[in-house]
């Protein structure tokens, strides 16, 4: 048995303090998390992690069962690369006069299906998303050309098989809405408000 | 200046009136049925201290010593009553203190609602007087937590907190919240108990087909072996467990956590599991041919090397909590649910028998351990008083009927392998932690929980040491506990590793104690302390029909051991009786 690469995919109620609930599932048993994205699902109200980790399958397996076990979560899916299609998003920011000096750059640029958002006077920024090694490798590509600044997103993912949970999760947000979040609406009274 | 605590125009209908957030807060204790709350004042939870005030012939709150007094309490009387323990603490060290309480009351699945205040919501994050972060201190160790910065919030809230704190597998809440929320008034609209919530599902789906799989393995069997825990008592379902048992005639052992759940004088119960446990349990583990784990989780002072654990057996778990099924030991057939409800639909299903060769073993074990062990230890020969001899003697007067709470260490083995119970709830001590000064503040909280039982605390001196103010709760609130101190003038478990693994090499093991009976009685308690076996039977007689608080010091032998044991990293088979 090998370490393996896993993504877990949580969906969970949109709360204050679940982030740190979710990451202390992890930290707690000194897994390092690779990679963590929170969005919005397709269900209004209902939220989505998507976690990476390299484990073994058994402790994967039993540590989908403990975050799926928080109230607020509502259920845990551990995958494979196998099962699930992937893409991280990655920018890239490159002196707009080197690239202007030398074509080679833009043809480089272009053959990692790369497109740039900005381009002014001084740099340029392109973006590319692919799978991980994708979006290294323009790095490397790049780094003789001087590469200003790189950053990539946490890996979003979607499962393959994903069908019939899709179709539950709607059903399950239009008959039993989620609540509101109520946030702290005083940060900013400092000044204004009595208190000792 | 403007006050957060902005009055809003009153009602015209008669379904809502003006309340505050700490009005609102202590009318969900009503509501909730809360009779004694344990707690501690502070600058940040005042207002709901002044709110308290009016409420003193509907709540009882009991002023303790120290917060994690306050939070033991809870759970012991939790623990004792079988209802949700409440407990306030203000911010910042009031809110860290609660911590260990937290930790203990999570993983032996406790229901608490802990209430701390915090600092007015427009302060949070300035590190402000007494603020703390309570809510991330307290993520990894609560059930479910929340802050409250809006007092309209808090009905709900506090719905959710008993909610969540006493269903499923039960455990600790923390609602931490601020000052303004406190003060603030707000239309309320009454208590509205919550029964769902859409995210959590506290008990599983009870499937029948692996019901009907592991009625099937048990009908099969030939040495057939019941584990319980916790689960019995927490799923209020020891007669449906004693039928189960009965029926299918299956001997059964107990982990800490669920003894009592089964009288000690039930024909079937064979005993104590674990590393200080009995013989022929620990042994025949690994002889029987199909486990039956019911409403516990196999924990590592159980199990042993999980390598060599029951490996030649099939294991039936019943679990309410779905991720301990597989966690530690592999279940061939693992059973989700409540076992109030999955334990009547196996007996149903499994036939009934006896096994009287296979008890029998479990009689053989018993009297090779008698022989080696039990006999010496309830009987000794030597002048030195043993702790089991002090429990034998208890147990004769008591007959059984006594809750007992213990701390944690030597004496603690040797209360649950020799404490005689009569009934459920009965065995009060910090299991999973392993909290040392857990004892005297738990008990204060089981008399509360059960004010028509006796309720006896036997601590040891290291233990009794770490949470002694609480003698201050005791003599303020007249709480009548028997405090049964067995001073052996060591921390007694470390010192038994460091001689029995680490060459007798005594670090930092070796403790004085104060006076405890000069201790009592500058605490108004009655005391006395005995170090002759003549006088023994005489003090704890006294010490139980004393009308009130009392504590007895026994000396005990200084370097006796707790046997059988399991040593670290041995299989349970490898059980040691001397």
């Amino acid at each position: 048995m090998q370490k393996e690469e896993f993504t877990i995919t949580v969906y969970t109620e949109n709360h204050i303090g679940l982030l740190v609930r979710i990451a202390t599932m992890f930290s707690r048993r000194k897994i390092n998390i690779e990679s963590l994205n929170t969005s919005p699902s397709e269900a209004e109200g209902i939220h989505r992690f998507t976690i990476v980790i390299n484990e073994f399958e058994e402790v994967v397996r039993k540590l989908a069962r403990q975050i799926e076990k928080q109230v607020e979560v509502l259920k845990a899916y551990y995958n494979t690369n196998e099962e699930i299609i992937w893409q991280e998003l990655a920018l890239y920011k490159v002196s707009t006069d080197e690239i202007a000096e030398k074509a080679k750059v833009e043809r480089l640029l272009r053959e990692h299906g790369a497109r740039a958002v900005v381009i002014r006077k001084d740099y340029t920024i392109f973006e590319t998303s692919g799978h991980r090694e994708e979006t290294d490798k323009l790095v490397e590509v790049l780094a003789p050309y001087g590469l200003i600044e790189f950053v990539r997103s946490a890996r979003v993912a979607i499962i393959k098989a994903s069908h019939g949970f899709h179709e539950k999760l709607r059903e399950f947000e239009e008959t039993e809405p989620g609540e509101e979040q109520i946030e702290n609406e005083f940060l900013d009274k400092q000044e204004t408000v009595f208190s000792m | 200046m403007e006050t957060l605590a902005t009055v809003q125009e009153p009602s015209l209908t008669k379904a809502t009136r003006t309340i505050n957030g700490s009005q609102a807060v202590l009318e969900a204790f009503v509501a909730e049925g809360v009779d004694t709350i344990f707690g501690y004042p502070g600058g940040a939870i005042m207002p709901i201290y002044d709110a308290l005030y009016d409420y003193h012939d509907q709540l009882k709150h009991i002023l303790v010593r120290h917060e994690q007094g306050g939070i033991h309490a809870g759970q012991g009387y939790a623990r004792a009553s079988g209802r949700v323990g409440v407990v306030f603490g203000t911010s910042g060290p009031g809110a860290t203190n609660l911590v260990t309480g937290l930790a203990d009351a999570m993983i032996d699945s406790t229901p608490l609602v802990c209430i701390t205040g915090q600092v007015f919501a427009h302060l949070l994050g300035t590190d402000a007087f007494q603020e703390i972060d309570v809510i991330n201190i307290t993520t990894p160790v609560t059930k479910w937590n929340y802050q409250v910065t809006d007092a309209t919030e808090i009905p709900a809230v506090l719905a959710k907190a008993f909610y969540i704190a006493k269903t499923g597998r039960p455990g600790p809440v923390l609602i931490d919240i601020t000052k303004n929320a406190q003060l603030q008034q707000f239309e309320y609209e009454g208590y509205k108990p919550c029964s769902h919530i859409r995210s959590y599902r506290p008990k599983p789906i009870v499937r029948k087909e692996y019901i009907a799989q592991a009625a099937e393995l048990i009908n099969q069997a030939e040495r057939p072996f019941v584990l319980f825990g916790q689960g019995v008592i927490l799923g209020k379902a020891e007669k449906e467990f004693k039928t189960f048992i009965e029926k299918a005639g299956i001997p059964a052992a107990w982990t800490v956590m669920g003894l009592s759940a089964l009288e000690t004088d039930h024909p079937l119960n064979v005993g104590m599991l674990g590393m200080h446990g009995n013989y022929g349990p620990n042994v025949l583990t690994n002889e029987c041919d199909v486990l039956i784990a019911i409403g516990m989780r196999f924990d590592d002072r159980v199990t042993g090397r999980l390598d060599k654990y029951a490996k030649q057996a099939k294991v039936i778990h019943l679990d309410i909590d779905p991720s301990e099924i597989d966690k530690n030991v592999k279940a061939t057939v693992g059973v989700w649910g409540d076992c109030k409800e999955t334990l009547p639909l196996l007996t149903k299903l499994v036939e009934s028998k006896v096994y009287p060769q296979w008890v029998n073993r479990f009689k053989e074990h018993l009297e090779a351990e008698v022989t080696e062990v039990i006999h010496d230890e309830l009987n000794p020969k030597g002048e030195v008083l043993t702790m089991g001899e002090v429990i034998r003697n208890l147990n004769e007067l008591t007959g059984g009927d006594a809750i007992i709470v213990t701390d944690v260490g030597q004496h603690q083995m040797v209360a649950c392998r020799y404490a005689k119970f009569n009934q459920s709830k009965s065995n009060i001590t910090s299991g999973g932690l392993g909290t040392m000064g857990f004892g005297l503040p738990a008990a204060i909280g089981a008399k509360f929980g059960a004010p028509d039982r006796q309720v006896v605390t036997i601590i040891g001196d290291g233990g009794f040491q770490m949470t002694l103010q609480e003698l201050g709760t005791i003599m303020q609130n007249e709480v009548d506990v028997k405090i049964l101190i067995l001073n052996n003038q060591f921390l007694g478990m470390v010192r038994q590793w460091q001689q029995l693994f680490m060459d007798k090499r005594y670090s930092f093991v070796d403790i004085a104690s104060p006076d405890y009976v000069t201790l009592a009685k500058a605490y108004g308690i009655a005391g006395q302390r005995v170090n002759k076996r003549e006088d023994l039977n005489g003090a704890l007689s006294a010490m139980l029909n004393h009308k009130g608080s009392f504590l007895l010091e026994v000396m005990v032998g200084k370097e006796n051991n707790v046997f059988p044991m399991v040593p670290q990293g041995c299989s349970v088979s490898e059980i040691r009786l001397k």
